[in-house]
């Protein structure tokens, strides 16, 4: 392995690592200034211009809060909880390319830290993973509510898994690629998948929104009628590494919609650009832009969640269950069909 | 083949300790880090598709089930059912027959030449795929009929509950 | 039942249609709403810097008051702290002294008079016993503290500042 190549890579995984917790810590900021400006309000601005030094203060409050572990509790399992949260939560945005191939110093590096054959599916299989941080918590809390949240938690990512893999198999007969760099390389210009898949999009936001336990699905830590779910007995930074995993978990979740359905990086008149501004900088430019449309996305995350109110567990289940499957698979057979009859129809 | 050695090592030592352990629940998230280990030894033997898939469907769904069904039961020492002489003497037969049956099939497997890989992409999804559909297509949808009967049953299963309450 | 007012409306509710059943225009519609309200005015005020008017009936910080030279009215009768239901007044009278004729109105005052603004109320009935109309709830908001000592308030702060300096102040500001 040269070195160049070994620097290449670190260097991609720090600054890939720093700014993950620099856009989750924000995130908060920004949910709160979202909240208040859609409830006519003006939102933190204490802390510096704009309260902008409000997620400083708020890692400082979490980190200097007494750690309680309750006695009852399985003290390992309970530590170890929300360890796997957020660290199940990073591992998302290592197969997804922020960027075309860039030149740096005269040397070509691709902005994604590996292109594994299998991208697609190891997104899934991580996010699938994300639950055992709940669970565990939950369990190990030794308190009825935290076990309900963990049981919600668990039931509730199993049943929109399946409406999830469902609407990803779709995009996939698109296509033809489970290699997220293939996939955002074919969204060339403005062939965005959405376009080609704006029933699959819906089914997979829903979805999201379902895996990241964000409202309208935040049934696992319902406060209503769990109190904090399942993480009832968890203080300071424990609870804070609770927040971070959902708020690093929307971030990757906001990435990967951008990726697979909105283009990535690609936007109209990219060549040009491109063209004329050499290799560096046009790349950059694609950056900009996707990290433009993950910005819009997580914004519509919290747009969401101040507007829509929880669901009710039954009629979650309903959801994820009566509707997204059978919708899911009806659009495996609808994007079945449009292939082959276009197929057929080119082949006349 | 350090790097087998150090995870063979590890999944034996996980395996163990499912069965020695004595909280169930414990003994799940060994089981979990078991396949997890399974998982990298896919990785290092190139066969992308199925770690991924061992991944998700084993460590993603069925031990999520399994510690969802142990959490509602909540088992503890108290709630342990008495194990009585026989149910042991009847496990170890099976346990024994079970390890006479690997070991019988492990000898015939010695004798098989080692055929060296020849295609080092053969885990990729594309070639197990173009496999499946071709040189397998009996066995997969013949095991494709037998999940949509567990699942038709399930369903069954559910719905009669249903109506007699 | 039989309505006996005769103005009860019976509600009917129709069975929803396709798109209501859908949910996501109603979804949308709502998520419309929500968006034009980040453009709406803020209803914030930014307390500390900005106070919002307090209404005519306001009743905040007490203040004991001065006549028209200047002097303290109050003259320690006691009335205020008997009335209060909150038991938040105490005072020590004093009788005054020659000399002392430009600071208090009547031969006797309170050399001590403490408010413990933790337990009163704001109920106003104090102003209302005075006979000497020596104290008001005219103030702002009691501030915060960090300390049960420091609510109790004294003279220190409860008088009134005296006229020349309120002038000198507001030719200040002028």
């Amino acid at each position: 392995m040269e070195l160049e190549f070994l620097i290449e890579k670190t260097a991609l995984v720090l600054v890939l690592f720093v700014l993950t917790l620099t856009i989750a810590a924000y995130s908060t900021w920004a949910e709160r200034k979202v909240a208040a400006w859609l409830q006519d309000r003006v939102g933190p601005n204490r802390a510096g211009p704009f309260g902008l030094l409000q997620p400083l203060a708020d890692g400082g409050k979490m980190f200097f809060k007494e750690e309680i572990i309750p006695s009852g509790a399985n003290k390992y399992l309970f530590i170890a909880g929300p360890s796997l949260a957020l660290l199940v939560s990073f591992l998302g945005t290592a197969v997804i390319p922020f960027g075309q191939n860039i030149e740096i110093f005269g040397r070509v590096v691709p902005l994604q830290v590996t292109d594994i054959n299998v991208g697609i599916l190891y997104i899934f299989g991580v996010v699938s993973l994300g639950v055992y941080g709940i669970m565990i918590g939950g369990w190990a809390s030794n308190n009825k509510y935290s076990l309900m949240g963990a049981i919600r938690g668990a039931s509730q990512n199993i049943s929109y898994e399946i409406a999830m893999g469902l609407s990803i198999i779709a995009l996939l007969m698109v296509t033809n690629t489970l290699s997220f760099k293939e996939i955002a390389a074919q969204q060339h210009g403005w062939h965005w998948n959405v376009l080609y898949q704006p029933l699959g999009f819906l089914i997979f936001l829903i979805c999201a929104f379902a895996e990241t336990n964000r409202v309208p699905f935040d049934l696992p830590e319902c406060e209503t009628e769990l109190i904090g779910g399942y993480q009832t007995e968890y203080s300071a930074f424990k609870m804070g590494a609770y927040m971070f995993a959902e708020y690093i978990n929307m971030f990757v979740s906001s990435v990967v919609m951008a990726v697979l359905y909105f283009g990535g990086y690609n936007y109209p008149g990219m060549d040009a650009v491109n063209q004329a501004l050499g290799p560096t900088w046009g790349p950059l430019i694609g950056v900009g832009v996707m990290f433009f449309k993950i910005i819009a996305f997580i914004f519509f995350f919290m747009w969401v969640r101040w507007t829509v109110p929880r669901f009710r567990y039954d009629q979650l289940m309903d959801l994820g269950w009566k509707v997204l499957i059978p919708l899911a698979i009806a659009n495996i057979v609808i994007t079945a069909i449009v292939i082959v009859g276009f197929d057929l129809f080119n082949k006349l | 083949m350090s790097l087998f050695y150090v995870v063979a090592f590890l999944s034996i030592i996980f395996a163990l300790l499912v069965i020695f352990t004595k909280n169930p629940v414990h003994s799940v998230l060994y089981l979990i880090a078991t396949f997890f280990t399974f998982t990298i030894h896919y990785i290092i033997l190139n066969a992308q598709f199925l770690a991924v898939v061992n991944f998700i469907v084993y460590m993603g769904a069925i031990m999520v089930l399994f510690l969802f069904v142990l959490m509602l039961m909540n088992l503890n020492t108290d709630t342990e059912p008495m194990k009585s002489t026989l149910l042991k003497v009847v496990g170890a037969i099976a346990g024994g027959c079970l390890l006479v049956t690997l070991i019988g099939s492990m000898k015939t497997l010695s004798t098989a030449s080692t055929t060296a890989m020849d295609n080092t992409g053969i885990g990729l999804v594309e070639n197990l795929g173009k496999v499946l559909f071709s040189d397998f297509l009996l066995p997969f949808e013949l095991s494709s009929i037998l999940l949509l009967a567990a699942m038709v049953g399930a369903v069954l299963l559910a719905k009669k509950e249903n109506k007699t309450a | 039942m039989e309505s006996l007012s005769g103005r009860k409306k019976v509600l009917e509710q129709k069975p929803m249609n396709f798109w209501e059943r859908m949910y996501l225009p109603a979804i949308f519609k709502g998520m419309a709403i929500t968006f034009s309200h980040m453009f709406k005015k803020k209803e914030t005020i930014h307390y500390p810097e900005q106070q919002r008017e307090f209404s005519e009936n306001w009743r905040g910080m007490h203040s004991l008051k001065r006549d028209e030279h200047g002097r303290e009215r109050c003259t320690a009768c006691g009335l205020c702290a008997l009335s209060c239901p909150a038991e938040a007044i105490t005072m020590i009278s004093a009788e005054r002294a020659k000399g002392e004729e430009h600071l208090y109105r009547e031969e006797k005052y309170a050399a001590v008079y403490e408010i413990n603004m933790l337990r009163c109320i704001f109920c106003g009935l104090c102003e209302e016993a005075c006979p000497k109309e020596a104290i008001y709830l005219d103030g702002p908001i009691v501030p915060s503290d960090y300390l049960r000592k420091d609510f109790i308030y004294g003279k220190d702060k409860l008088v009134e500042k005296p006229l020349k300096e309120i002038e000198a102040e507001k030719a200040m500001s002028r």
